[in-house]
């Protein structure tokens, strides 16, 4: 079997992303679009396409859509229009998908992605709008299936990229920048577990040198980031084995089996739809004038890539830090507001980068699962300046932060966690330590530096951790050193 | 006489004078629907405990002396395909036999705002498909002119509706023809409206692009009442137009002096009826007595109209009729093997031949290798059918015609015969294509049966295809003659 790093093909990775918009009301309809209400609420004789009704554009939508092409550097169509999609499914109660199929909003674009410290440009072929289809549940064993047309009619861009990506790693390096670009944008909750972001991947195997593509596959139900990746790592094992035995890959649609971590044959490209597109004639075209794409152009936001720069070179950040912040919105904007409190913008970084996304990746939490504050932050930072509490109480203080959403000050004092600082009452118990353990300070006269350590570690375990360490060292020194 | 054959300013006078009560006006609609509709069958569903209660309703605010609506107390029918809250509307469609809607439409509302009453909702071909009345699914409705033959379609039950007596006015839907056809073989007014000028929201969809609801009435005064009462602006429906809507009654002046008449060699050649011919010949003389000049014209691509016209409306149907699958309202099979099984039992049991016809047809022109040979040239073609039009009314300031080449045909002479069918509509369907208004008037009996004049006009200039409309029939008797049932 090939291994990942076989050098003998070149992958080739083309991405289709949807991304729902978080419009107030749905695209053709005044329908509430928000997550999560019991089934059929949010419906309305429009969006459950009954006999006779017309769908009216939510302009919010269009400058959604025309705000994410933008900062996805596309050209932006003057006239746009939109097209029926053809296909029977029970998700779908018009029996077409209003889509747009040859005057997208927006054309000709790119990101640059960084995969192994390098910067790679990825062309973005178009970004559409369209409605979405709604949800089917299948009763077990499957005598019947439940349909929820909440989310028919919330709107979505559909953003296809260039076939430029050449591994599974650069396709998620491309998916978490998207995901970036549409969270600074405030277009979209960019959630794949909610469904609010959906990833197919086109994947295709080509020799080395070869400039005609290899046949295409289709990969569907990815769930999560990490599924791509693998998904699309099992399919260039699989397509490299096909090609190695001398055979040739069938163009198909396949379906990513999360649970076996293997991909499906779904439907040939004989079997493949024929939408028959045609322009919707219930809906007039949209014409973009530059007054308009003017006054969505100065709604973006700085964007990742930008504030990377920034903190790179105002606040010095290492780069692989400034990367890790600003791709979340979140977590840039954590950064920033904790430097409304403290000066020490490393030290913000440092503990963004070390405790808070440790804590997140052990607990298996999103950013939004906990309540942190640039306020929380920046004080609790404060503190350690101060000399108020220790590193390492910090730290303790800050997981308790991030687990009830109390302000450090509250906590510390609450757990009565402030530093001992007071000179005499430090020498008491570093005297007692020396005292009762004679065998560590004959070791350290004998010219065992390290023993000072086992005897300032019985300081901090006295004083459960709260007293000042480099008053400790300097106090312990001092005596032994007598 | 009927109390029907009064103006409708006479109605509301007597109303005023308390020597006439809306309950009175729609027990006479109902006391006629029980005398004749038995011949005629003009309706699929009546809906008498409602519009009792709502003439009532009207008679207490007579007392009160409250405003009166446009329409005030008028009984009027509606073409059923168009949508009404809480009462049946099937598009005479076995898929939707019963099929209740969860909102009206937006002409219903605005009727409802000039405060008529709905005395019932009136048959026709199959989502509107076909000109005959013959496609309904329940049963057809006979010409009250001579029982023996079509009302014509699809508003066939409109236009025999108002026709026989049994309601005032009615609306219908006219996506090729479908007013206006019906009301030249039925010997009334049909008007379809500039495409935008009336609101299609809640019109169940045959061809979006070309779909148009209208009044059919026994005269171009109540035509001009009824497109007062439903033209403007709707929110809900973004092809309509925001346009100004001019007054259409103070419109009717009676004067053509200096009109200028367009008519195209291709309307009165070959294959119209010489006997149509003469009465639309007969009619140009009395216009131009009246002052108006007119001269032979030609609108080259109306050849081509036919074909066109059935490659884009059965496109747009192929599409508008995929929502009918079995799965949320309307006809589902029983027991289907599966999903796909469903679709096909469904929709093989729910819809009648013609409109299977025109689903493949359309289908068949999207599909992926044939969409440019068809549909787009189809479109290419109705822009040059477009240009003919633009042309034409640089000089012209109406143009007028037979509206179709023949009157009604015998029930049953051409189910058989699709392709003659469609050929009823060639004058009618350019002017859907174009999407301009058009006027059918009586202008004379065949063999007993009744010719209609056709009276086109330039986009948004219903004021003036009006006026000739009217001009024209405040000059002749047409209008005044009654089927005897």
């Amino acid at each position: 079997m090939s291994t990942v790093t076989d050098t003998k093909y070149e992958t080739v990775i083309g991405l289709e992303v949807h991304v729902e918009l978080h419009t107030k009301t749905k695209i053709f309809c005044g329908c509430p679009t928000s997550f999560g209400a019991p089934p059929n609420t949010n419906t309305c004789p429009i969006c459950l396409g009954h006999p006779g009704v017309l769908p009216v554009l939510n302009r919010k939508a269009v400058e959604y859509a025309m705000k994410a092409a933008m900062a996805l550097n596309c050209r932006i169509a003057s006239v746009s229009k939109f097209d029926r999609k053809n296909y029977f499914y029970p998700d779908l109660p018009k029996a077409y998908q209003i889509s747009q199929y040859d005057k997208p909003i927006g054309e000709h674009g790119w990101i640059d992605i960084e995969v192994n410290g390098e910067t790679k440009r990825i062309g973005i072929t178009r970004l559409h709008l369209e409605e979405d289809a709604g949800k089917l549940t299948h009763v077990d064993g499957g005598f019947a299936s439940l349909v929820d047309f909440n989310r028919v009619g919330t709107p979505l861009i559909e953003i296809v990229s260039e076939p430029d990506i050449r591994s599974p790693e650069e396709a998620r390096a491309y998916l978490e920048k998207l995901r970036a670009i549409m969270q600074y944008c405030e277009v979209s909750d960019v959630k794949m577990e909610e469904g609010s972001l959906r990833c197919d991947a086109n994947i295709s195997l080509r020799p080395y040198g070869q400039k005609q593509f290899g046949a295409k596959v289709e990969l569907k139900n990815m769930n999560s980031f990490r599924g791509v990746q693998r998904a699309l790592e099992y399919e260039v094992l699989r397509q490299a084995d096909v090609l190695d035995e001398g055979g040739r890959v069938v163009q198909e649609t396949r379906r990513w089996d999360e649970a076996k971590g293997v991909t499906v044959s779904m439907r040939s490209k004989e079997e493949a739809h024929d939408y028959r597109y045609f322009p919707d004639p219930d809906l007039v075209q949209v014409v973009i004038d530059d007054e308009w794409k003017a006054r969505v152009k100065a709604t973006i936001p700085e964007l990742p890539d930008a504030r990377k720069t920034r903190y790179t070179a105002e606040y010095g950040l290492p780069a692989y830090d400034a990367g890790v912040i600003t791709s979340s919105k979140k977590l840039a904007d954590l950064f920033e507001d904790s430097l409304n409190y403290t000066k020490d913008a490393k030290a913000v970084s440092n503990w963004i980068m070390g405790e808070l996304l440790g804590y997140l990746n052990a607990n298996n939490l999103e950013i939004d699962d906990v309540n942190v504050t640039g306020k929380g932050l920046g004080e609790l930072l404060g503190l350690i300046e101060k000399g108020t509490i220790s590193n390492k109480i910090a730290k303790a203080v800050f997981k308790d932060m991030l687990a009830t959403g109390k302000s450090p000050q509250q906590i510390v004092e609450e757990q009565g966690l402030v530093q001992i600082s007071d000179e005499s009452a430090i020498l008491e118990i570093v005297d007692r330590v020396i005292a009762n353990n004679p065998q560590s300070v004959a070791d350290f006269k004998a010219g065992k530096e390290k023993a000072i350590g086992f005897l300032v570690g019985q300081v901090m375990k006295e004083t459960k951790g709260r007293a000042n360490p480099g008053l400790v060292n300097r106090l312990m020194l001092e005596r032994l050193k007598h | 006489m009927s109390l029907f054959d009064l103006r409708l300013q006479e109605i509301h006078n007597r109303f005023a004078r308390k020597e006439l009560s809306v309950s009175e006006l729609v027990a006479c609609s109902f006391d006629r629907i029980r005398q004749v509709e038995e011949k005629v069958r003009a309706f699929l569903t009546l809906d008498e405990e409602q519009a009792r209660a709502r003439a009532a309703e009207l008679d207490k605010q007579l007392s009160d002396g409250g405003p009166r609506g446009l329409l005030f107390g008028l009984p009027g029918g509606i073409k059923d395909n168009i949508v009404t809250e809480g009462l049946r509307t099937t598009c005479a469609s076995k898929f939707l036999a019963n099929y209740e809607p969860i909102y009206n439409a937006t002409v219903v509302e605005r009727l409802n705002s000039a405060q008529s009453v709905t005395i019932g909702k009136l048959n026709m071909d199959e989502f509107a498909m076909g000109g005959s009345n013959e496609n309904s699914a329940f049963h057809p409705t006979y010409n009250p002119w001579n029982t023996e033959y079509v009302p014509g379609g699809s508003s066939g039950g409109s236009a025999a509706a108002v026709a026989a007596g049994e309601v005032y006015f009615a609306l219908g839907s006219d996506t090729g023809g479908s007013i206006r056809q019906p009301a030249a073989y039925c010997g009334v007014v049909g008007l379809k409206p500039t495409y935008g000028l009336v609101s299609r929201f809640g019109l169940v969809a045959f061809a979006s692009s070309l779909d148009q609801i209208g009044p059919l009435t026994k005269s171009v005064e109540d035509a001009a009442y009824v497109l007062q009462a439903i033209a403007g602006h709707d929110p809900l429906d973004s092809t309509s137009a925001r346009v100004d809507i001019p007054d259409y009654i103070s419109a009717l002046s009676g004067d053509v002096k200096g009109l200028r008449i367009g008519v195209p060699k291709e309307y009165v050649g070959e294959g119209v009826a010489p006997q149509v011919r003469e009465a639309v010949f007969a009619a140009l003389r009395e216009l131009e007595r009246l002052g108006a000049e007119w001269e032979e014209i030609s609108l080259p691509h109306t050849r081509y109209a036919v074909a066109t016209y059935y490659l884009v409306a059965s496109s747009e149907a192929s599409s508008n009729l995929a929502r009918f699958d079995g799965v949320r309202y309307g006809v589902r099979a029983d027991n289907p093997d599966n999903l796909i099984d469903l679709y096909r039992k469904s929709r093989s049991e729910g819809f009648g031949s013609e409109v299977k016809r025109r689903i493949m047809l359309g289908t068949y022109a999207l599909s992926s290798g044939y969409y440019d040979a068809y549909y787009l040239k189809a479109q290419k073609v109705r822009t040059l059918i477009k240009r003919d039009f633009d042309k034409a009314f640089e000089k012209f300031d109406v143009i007028v015609g037979p509206t179709t080449p023949t009157t009604a045909f015998k029930i049953g002479e051409q189910v058989n015969d699709p392709l003659t069918m469609y050929l009823n509509d060639i004058l009618t369907i350019p002017v859907n294509l174009a999407g301009i208004p058009a006027i059918s008037v009586p202008c004379g009996l065949v063999d007993g049966l009744p010719v209609g004049l056709q009276i086109i006009g330039k986009a948004f200039d219903e004021t003036t295809v009006l006026r000739v409309a009217h001009a024209f029939e405040q000059h002749t008797e047409h209008h005044k003659l009654r089927p005897q049932l």
